[in-house]
Parts: structure tokens; sequence; C-alpha cells
């Protein structure tokens, strides 16, 4: 007490580093290195699709004609016409769809099962996918003069099916809560699939179509594919990547969300229509092709820290990534022929996920 | 700094809390007591607007009914009974939840909303755990970071759910003596529904004690904590004495 303490200048310096030592602001939350491990695999897995098929060309010829294609770059490839074709016309807007379409799916099934807490929740929950197979499905009944009409029954059954289940779901059970929709979609599913499949038994010999479509395919892809879609997916994923905070505050509870300020059943509509509407699209153009939605948002989750910031843009691209190599699987493992793109990613995907869940289990009791 | 105006609360069928007429100061701590049914889980979120109510209940002078959520939010924090605990969340993810109230609907948090939470897990004894997951927490830790991530919200008035009922005893006169020392460094209203009677007494300045969703007496703790009432109110006959440094105790007593 008697002590005086030699009044140096930069003691009250010293005083405040230790007071920071002691209590460190929190760490900014951060998606760079995922997103960028994510991307790298993107761009190995555009390289790849776009490089493999029948006629064999190289990387960096692939790399050379995507090049020539930079507006204002003047850069000439050195291509052959044929081969440059080939990878413009055909192989270019396969890859780019299926990066769509498995971003759109991963990235909705990664907010579904935040939205809904639930992590066997998928974009197909609530009826997108018995919507869309009953859109598709009447289109392909009625005949080839209807053809061209498929992705917009898929998408209308779609959007139909999920706006059904909000009516439904909020008429039997308290407004917007989650149990009575989620219930809700399984009846409406459940309704269109019987649907469905009485009008597929009653035009037995639509059969081979209507199940190519629904196993999922990007066989007949071009450009204008692109251009349908990409709208709708490019609203859709820039609303999930906007509400991926609010998607954290979701995980623990509508009542303690609430309790936070957030109007939770406003951000449930909000984030459930525009991934059912991103879904939707995807679905036109390629049919059903499942697991992209739960496996690819979970293996983001086991190999990152959870959070819905890294959880969603990380399972978009992931996911892109992973349905452009699950394309490249499909067509080249039986050529000529193809395998429907909905079994590679079942047959991919399921084993992959076991083997994330197990290297996770091993490492944590490590 | 809490008023209630002739308060109703209604589920489908029941009436959960009839008309009542309350005022809470600022600074004090009031604890709800009642027997499992009594209403304090209603008259708490009733507060945190969680459920509608009939007649009105004023928060800083202002009807929570006319108030936006974020608005409540930043005047009022709860903290329910069994707080949802995501598995892999980490601390510092969570803490920061606390701040949403003060973050903008499309908006990320700040330095500086980060460096109120980063304080708040040093003061809480929790600094060195940012990183780590929620399971991998003590009790004690989870109570700790769930008072850190409501006092996070900066709110005057922090709501209570039974906060100790998933304690051990030490734990539990840790967590109340923390929020004690809490509300007198920071001016905190109290209101918390209390299980243990006797700890409601060493720790409330005042105490309501609910029956069947009515006031049935409010009072200081020897006013409410009385033989007559505490067998009635609770159905079962208990013994109310004082220990040697002038505590109450409250023991529920066998019929033999
Ligand atoms: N969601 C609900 N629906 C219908 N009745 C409820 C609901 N929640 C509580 N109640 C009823 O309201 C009364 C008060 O419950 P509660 O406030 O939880 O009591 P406490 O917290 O004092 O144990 C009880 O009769 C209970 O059955
Ligand atoms: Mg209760």
């Amino acid at each position: 007490m008697s002590t005086t303490l030699p009044r140096h200048e930069d003691a009250p310096v010293k005083a405040r580093a230790v007071r920071e030592e002691q209590l460190p602001a929190l760490r900014p939350v951060s998606a760079r290195g995922p997103v960028a491990v994510a991307l790298g695999a993107l761009l190995g897995a555009v390289l790849l699709g776009i490089s493999m098929g029948p006629a064999d060309l190289s990387f960096s010829a692939a790399l050379r004609v995507l090049l020539s294609h930079v507006p204002l770059l003047h850069f000439h490839s050195g291509v052959s016409r044929i081969d440059s074709d080939i990878l413009w016309q055909i192989r270019l807007p396969r890859v780019v769809l299926g990066g769509l379409v498995g971003a759109m799916l991963a990235g909705g099934g990664a907010a579904f099962q935040g939205v809904f807490r639930n992590p066997l929740a998928d974009p197909y929950l609530l009826g997108v996918a018995a919507g869309a197979g009953l859109g598709a499905t009447a289109v392909i009944v009625a005949g080839p003069r209807l053809t061209q009409l498929l992705p917009l029954a898929a998408f209308a059954g779609a959007v139909g099916a999920v706006t059904l289940t909000y009516v439904v779901g909020a008429t039997v059970g308290r407004q917007g809560a989650t149990v009575s929709i989620v219930l809700a979609g399984v009846a409406v599913a459940a309704l269109l699939t019987a649907i469905q499949t009485f009008l597929q038994q009653q035009h037995a010999q639509d059969l081979q179509s209507v199940y190519a479509w629904i196993l999922g395919s990007l066989t007949v892809s071009s450009w204008s594919d692109v251009v349908l879609i990409l709208p709708y997916v490019a609203v859709s994923a820039a609303v999930l990547l906007a509400h991926r905070r609010l998607l954290d505050v979701l995980r623990v509870g509508e009542d303690e969300a609430d309790s936070l300020g957030v109007r939770s059943s406003r951000v449930r509509i909000t984030i459930v229509a525009a991934a059912t509407l991103g879904t939707a699209a995807a679905v036109a153009v390629s049919g059903l092709i499942g697991f992209v939605g739960i496996i690819v948002p979970h293996t983001v989750r086991l190999t990152t820290n959870a959070s819905y910031r890294v959880v969603v843009p990380v399972s978009m691209i992931g996911g892109a990534a992973f349905l452009i190599l699950a394309d490249v699987a499909a067509r080249t493992v039986l050529a000529p022929s193809e395998i429907p793109i909905g079994v590679v990613t079942a047959f991919v995907g399921a084993p992959f996920f076991l083997f994330v869940l197990r290297s996770r289990r091993v490492g944590r009791s490590t | 700094m809490i008023a209630f105006e002739s308060v109703t609360v209604r589920y489908d069928m029941v009436t959960a809390l009839s008309d009542l007429t309350e005022d809470i100061g600022s600074g004090e701590w009031v604890g709800l007591i009642g027997p499992n049914g009594a209403g304090k889980t209603t008259l708490l979120r009733a507060v945190a607007r969680l459920l509608p109510h009939e007649g009105e209940i004023r928060v800083d002078g202002v009807a929570v009914s006319s108030l936006s959520p974020k608005r409540l939010a930043r005047l009022v924090a709860y903290v329910p009974q069994q707080p949802e605990l995501p598995p892999d969340m980490t601390v510092g993810q969570y803490v920061l939840l606390g701040r949403t109230p003060h973050i903008a609907y499309f908006g990320f948090e700040t330095g500086e909303d980060r460096s109120v939470c980063g304080e708040l897990l040093g003061s809480l004894d929790l600094a060195t755990m940012a990183e780590r997951r929620l399971s991998t927490l003590s009790g004690g830790e989870l109570q700790r970071l769930v008072l850190a991530r409501a006092l996070a919200q900066q709110a005057p008035v922090l709501l209570l759910d039974e906060p100790t009922s998933a304690l051990d005893l030490g734990r539990r006169v840790e967590a109340l003596e923390l929020v004690d020392a809490l509300r007198r460094e920071r001016g905190l209203t109290v209101l918390s529904a209390l299980h243990d009677l006797t700890l409601a007494g060493q720790f409330a300045d005042r105490l309501i004690l609910l029956g069947e969703g009515r006031a049935v007496s409010t009072g200081k703790p020897d006013e409410v904590l009385t033989e007559e009432s505490l067998g009635r109110h609770f159905g079962a006959s208990v013994r109310v004495m004082r220990s040697d440094v002038g505590d109450l105790i409250v023991i529920p007593q066998r019929v033999r």
C-alpha cells in the first residue's frame, strides 16, 4: 500500500495490453478457407467435366477453348473447330447446368435442414419432388407434342405442391409451426405420388420415359436450359446466402430465436420459398436427382465449424463440384451408354457419407 | 421496470394466469415461486411476448405488445428452463447470438459486437473456450454460457426460468451468486422462476407466490415463505426455520 509505483510514460498502455490479453474479442467467423478449398474442387471438376468424353480432349485444350471465349481477351485456342464446338456447345453447357443444379440442391438442402432443424430434411421435403414428378408425368403421358412443356410443368408441379403443403399445414396446425408443415408435406407428397403412379400405370407405354426422368439426367442439356433456370437459381442462391446468419439464429429453436428479436416464422417462409423456387427450377431441367441435398451439406458440416455462414456457401460450391463429377461418372463408367445420374449420386454419395461420419468419429475419440 | 396490469393468459382450454397486477422496480430481483403448473413459465413467456396476453405488460413504461420484436429483445433477455444448445455450435458462435437484436436483418456482427461477447466470456470465466463445441462443456459451464448470451443482449431486464434446476448444489449457489453480482454491477432487473424455496428466499428481494395462475402472496421472503401459505399452495406440509445466520430454510415434512 505504501509503495508508490514509478510513473512510466507507458504504464497505461501496458495495463491495457494486459486487459486485452485477458479478454480478447471473439475471432471473426470466416468462411474463407473452406470456400477456397471448395472453389479449388469446383475448378478441378469443371476441367474434368469438359475434357472427359468420347472425343478425347486434353485439359489444356479445354482451358484454351474456355479462354478463347472470354470477351476482349482475343485469345486464340489453336484447337480444331470441331473440338472447340464439342467443348463449347455440348460439354460446357452440360457442366454448367450440372453445376447450377448441384449448387441449388445442396444449398437448398442446407437451408431446409436449418429451417426445419432436422438433419434429414432435404429440398424435396415439402413435396417438390412429388409435384415435379406429377407435372412431368402428366406431360409425358400426354404425348410427344407437349414435350416442350415438360420443364414448365415440372416447375409448376413443384411450386404448386409446396404451396399446397403450406396451405394445408397452416389450416391443420398453428400458423407457421414446423411440425404441422412437415406433416402436411408428407401428406401432400403421398397424394401427388399416388396420382402420378396412377397416371403412369394408365400409360404403361410411357413407363420408360417417366422412369428415366424420375432418375434424373443431364443428357439433353444446352445453353437454353442454363438460361432457363439461371434467373431462378441466382435469385434463390442470393436469398439463401443473405440469410446465412439468420439460419444460425434459428438453430436455437423458434422460441429463443423469437426472444432474440427475430420473426422466425417469417424468416422461415422466406427461406423455404427461395429454396423451393430454385430447387423447382433445377428439378425441372434435370429430373429428381437424390442425395445431393443431404450428403453435401453434411459433409461440409462435419468438416468445418458447422455454422450456416460456412455451410450455405460451401455447400453450394461443393454441390456444384459434386454433381459435375457425378455426371462425369454417369457418362463415362459404362460408355457409350449412360447411367442415370441419380443412380450415381446415390451409389457414390451414400458410402462417402458413411466414410465422413466414420472418420469424424475416429477423429473425435482421439 | 416491469408492470403487470390485470394480465391474463389463456391457452386453448386452461387459463394459466388470471388477472395479475404487480409492479417490479428497477434493479429489483423478484422470484416467482409456486407449485408445478402454477403459471411461472407462462408469466415469463408473456413478458417476452412468446404468448399473447390480455391486459397490459409494460417494460420501462412501454407496453410490450407495442414494441417490435427487435426493440423488445433489447429490453428483455429471456432464458428458458431448457435452452436449446446445438451440440456442434461453438461457444463463440453461441454468445454472438445474443447480439442478434443489435444487428440488421441482412447484417453481420461488428468488431464491437465481438468485443462485447469476448469480454462477457472473460468475465464469466469462459474466455479460453470460445472455439469449443457446446457438446464438450459441463453443466455449470453451459449455464454460464447461456447467461453470457442473455447478457450480450445488453437488455436491462433479465427473465430466468428455473435457472438452477439442472445444476448440482454447489453450482446452484454459484449460478445465483453470479446473477446477483451481475445485476448489481449492471443494474439489471431480474424476474426469475425459482424452484428451490430456500434459495429463492436467500437471493430474491421479493417473492411472488403463484397458485393456479393467481398471485396468492407477494412480499419480502419472510412474508411469503410461511408454513401456512406454503403448506396450502404446495399441498404438502413444510417447516420454515431460520439458520444461525438468519436465512430462511424451507424443509418438506414426511407424513409419518
Ligand atoms: N402450451 C400449452 N398449452 C396448454 N396448456 C399449457 C401450455 N403450457 C402450459 N400450459 C398449462 O398452463 C398452466 C401453467 O403452466 P406453466 O406456466 O408451465 O407452469 P409452471 O412453470 O409454474 O410449472 C398449467 O396448467 C399447464 O398445464
Ligand atoms: Mg415452468
